[in-house]
């Protein structure tokens, strides 16, 4: 199985420069000969899948099949582990990971060619960049870092086993969701690299990217939720995020991806910022890149980062070649890009998304910068300055409050230009109920002055409500007018609205959703933990919550052992549950993981981990934390990837008139076919 | 008359927030603050307070530590102080604002202003100036071509 891994892995970089070479050729020298060689580009391009897919195989099944011949398997699983997990085996390790990398963008390339009838020309040469990455990945998975690379001597009885934190269901599909997000970036920038190299005419390619960056962008949005959801539920440190430089990698194409789907609309409906668009998506693909490099190189430590290696060398200088091709085409064709009109007001729609975007891409550079000053402060004096969460909560929770304004304020101007009136009127009961949040909040004992973390919870929660009110009065308003046309009740009347013009109103409830999300981050103020040695019977007490330990059990699986902690929680007296904390440890890796047991309300979540035993005194300890809104925070991703998934689907009429299209193509085939004697 | 009542007032409020702003700002409060700016000098990457290894050598006896300098007496810069000398600059989790480390602090913030003032100045600058011509519109039969093309291809 490793030899044939190994060998369709060539075969698939064989494909992979044929397809980039004759795809390249087609392009330049137009004609019948060039069709055909086109079209076998095409094909090799499908055959590039077919071979990456057969490698991906061969090593989920060695995996399977316990091979521990291969190093990649034997460092990565072991006989004991659960097929779920030797599974996820194959994005589990750098070389896998990688692999499977190759192995999506393979996918998407394949989509992609399948679909070339969209726009034959524009496709081919989409088509071209996408090789052109692919055969990227195809060279580091067979020279630089082989899946497939064989143990020295005989094969060991058993693996190493997979890392503990990895196995966790979440871990199973949080890597494949945010490799879809980071993977998928290559096909926005492929069309853009494309459309840019031909001179496309016409609007088309803008409406392609951004539909295909709004899926990989959900992708990631995915991905990066279960990733914060995973470190909550497994890491046991009582938090969701924690500025780790893999956690910032995977942000900062989200935040030019986002800047990106806001200024894509100018793009659109004025034909303003082509420039700025088409270096938005040359910029996220980037940092895609550059986070992977992060990730791999060890230029940053962290918690969960790949093993140093070398391959940190390939990913510089396919970033230094790609940026090069991006910055001459760039001066190639600029002229085609040129803006069709002008901002005309500082207060107009226009300005408010240059605005967004400029705050999304400062943000996106604060995280960058804090990322990297520990290697810059090294460098220049000497010492790494640690820039962890408290650089960045001081840093971010301005911006963001900006930004959580903005969203706000942004629906509610015109295109071109504002008046003070239009102002007045739209903004009044906006920001009277902030300011009547922001009142109750104080007069509810909220104390802004006694910590600047209270005062950017009490303007996150104002400037949410905010938010929600303008967003809501625009489905209200639209609501009515329909109405008062249809006679259909308001809620019936608004979802008719939403299925109007789905992607305005699906941007909303997106917009909603970060109202949610922002409610639950300003719950993070509000933490407070405690830890205690806590033996048979003894209380400890956190907020409204006793816990009272019953009893401490050990239980034994073929992969782990595990200690749980038996505790009862009871809220101002009453019993309301039993808690189970559990420590595991496994045998193949030797290591300790924590399970924790986590009970979630709307106000708040008690997440209890059991943190082992006292060495001294072999008395268990308990860390409890009592963390408000936590439930908020996913409830405002799951609003978010709803709001997403709405913008994406077609407008009712668009559908219709599809419908209708279809329907009397198929008429006339169908009646095509009666004349013809069938 | 009026101006003393609103003097009073004003120096009842300003009371009332200092008093509202010294409540609860006990040890506890500064153990919770400082142990968030303190880093675990295990080597897990994790702030002070939030480590969660078992059997680390480190957190434990830091928060000790922590807890005698509060109990002392001693203010929050010397406590910082402290945990430097002992353990190196890597144990703050963020760059103290002195020497180069300011630059960490105030770029972020340098770029955000600088970007936002330039927008603005942008957007006056291109207020003041007519509205552009798109750029084909010299061409009729371009402008023609591209009105079909985007006929043809809008989605």
């Amino acid at each position: 199985m490793p030899q044939f891994g190994s060998f369709a892995l060539l075969l698939a970089l064989a494909f992979g420069v044929y397809a980039l070479g004759a795809g390249i050729f087609a392009l330049l020298r137009p004609g019948p000969a060039a069709d055909r060689l086109g079209e076998s580009a095409r094909r090799a391009g499908i055959a590039v899948f077919v071979a990456v897919t057969a490698a991906s195989v061969a090593l989920v099944v060695a995996a399977f099949q316990d091979d521990f011949s291969v190093a990649y398997i034997f460092h990565h699983s072991n006989r004991d582990l659960p097929l779920p997990y030797k599974f996820s085996a194959l994005w589990s390790g750098q070389e896998g990971s990688l692999l499977f990398w190759a192995w999506l963008l393979s996918a998407y390339g394949f989509v992609l060619l399948l679909r070339h009838k969209v726009d034959p020309r524009l496709v081919a040469h989409a088509a071209v960049v996408l090789s052109a990455v692919q055969v990227f990945f195809l060279m580091l998975v067979n020279f630089a870092a082989h899946p497939f690379a064989m143990m020295s001597g005989p094969a060991p009885a058993d693996g190493n086993g997979l890392n503990p934190l990895l196995q966790y269901p979440e871990m199973v599909i949080h890597p494949p969701m945010l490799y879809l997000g980071y993977v998928g970036m290559t096909v926005p920038f492929a069309f853009a690299l494309g459309a840019l190299i031909m001179k496309y005419p016409g609007e088309k390619w803008i409406h392609i990217t951004r539909r295909w960056t709004m899926v990989t962008w959900l992708f990631l949005t995915c991905g990066i939720f279960l990733g914060g959801h995973w470190a909550y539920s497994v890491l046991g440190w009582g938090g969701y995020w924690g500025w780790d430089p893999v956690e910032n990698a995977s942000l900062l194409p989200w935040l030019t991806g986002t800047a990106f789907l806001h200024s894509v609309m100018m793009q659109e409906k004025r034909g303003m910022l082509k420039m700025w668009n088409m270096w938005l998506i040359f910029a996220t693909f980037l940092l895609c890149i550059f986070g992977t490099f992060l990730t791999r190189s060890g230029v940053v430590s962290s918690v969960h980062a790949f093993a140093q290696s070398s391959i940190g060398t390939w990913f510089v200088s396919f970033l230094a070649l790609t940026f090069a091709v991006c910055v001459f085409f760039f001066l190639r064709n600029r002229v085609y890009l040129k803006s069709e009109n002008r901002l005309e007001s500082l207060i107009s729609r226009e300005s408010s998304f240059l605005f967004n975007n400029l705050l999304f891409l400062v943000a996106c550079f604060a995280v960058l910068w804090g990322t990297l000053f520990p290697v810059l402060s090294e460098w220049v004096q000497g010492t790494k300055a640690t820039v962890g969460a408290p650089f960045f909560n001081r840093v971010m929770i301005p911006i963001g409050l900006l930004l959580l304004l903005l969203t706000g304020v942004a629906p509610l101007l015109a295109w071109r230009k504002t008046s003070l009136e239009s102002l007045k009127r739209n903004f009044t009961i906006p920001a009277l109920a902030a300011v009547a949040t922001a009142v109750a909040l104080m007069v509810g004992g909220m104390r802004p002055w006694q910590d600047v973390s209270y005062f950017y919870a009490l303007m996150a929660i104002a400037l949410a409500v905010f938010v929600a009110v303008t967003v809501g009065a625009e489905f209200l308003r639209g609501g009515r007018v329909i109405r008062s046309h249809t006679g259909m009740n308001l809620a019936a009347a608004m979802v008719q609205l939403t299925r109007r013009n789905t992607r305005r109103y699906g941007g909303y409830i997106v917009h909603f959703g970060v109202v949610v999300l922002f409610i639950g981050f300003a719950g993070y103020a509000f933490n407070q933990d405690q830890e205690q040695e806590l033996g048979l019977g003894d209380k400890m007490n956190i907020g409204r919550y006793t816990l009272v330990s019953r009893s401490y059990t050990r239980d034994f699986q073929p992969n782990y052992e595990s200690d749980y902690a038996i505790l009862d929680v009871y809220r101002n007296g009453t019993f309301l549950e039993t808690m189970y904390p559990e420590r595991r440890f496994y045998t193949a890796s030797q290591q300790d993981a924590t399970i924790v047991a986590n009970r979630s309300t709307w106000r708040e979540d008690l997440y209890v981990v059991y943190a082992g035993r006292n060495p001294e005194t072999d008395r268990p300890i308990i860390r409890a934390h009592l963390n408000p809104l936590v439930v908020w925070v996913w409830a405002g991703v799951y609003i978010v990837v709803f709001g997403t998934l709405v913008a994406l689907v077609p407008n009712l009429q668009v559908a219709a008139v599809k419908a209708r299209a279809t329907a009397a193509e198929l008429a006339t085939v169908a009646a095509g076919s009666r004349e013809g004697g069938d | 008359m009026k101006r003393s009542a609103l003097r009073r007032s004003l120096q009842l409020i300003a009371v009332s927030l200092t008093a509202l702003l010294l409540m609860g700002a006990g040890d506890d409060a500064r153990f919770n603050k400082l142990g968030h700016n303190l880093m675990c000098a295990c080597g897990c990457r994790q702030v002070l307070l939030e480590c969660n290894h078992v059997g680390c050598s480190y957190s434990d006896r830091m928060r000790d530590e922590l807890s005698t300098a509060l109990t002392r007496g001693d203010s929050d810069d010397l406590v910082l102080q402290a945990f430097v000398q002992k353990y190196g600059p890597t144990v703050l989790a963020a760059p103290p604002a002195t020497g180069f480390n300011l630059v960490a602090w105030v770029m972020p913030f340098a770029v955000l202003f600088s970007a936002l003032g330039f927008a603005v100045l942008v957007v006056l600058r291109w207020k003041q100036r007519a509205p552009a011509a798109a750029p084909a519109a010299d061409s009729p039969e371009l402008e023609a071509m591209r009105l079909r093309a985007r006929r043809e291809t809008e989605l």
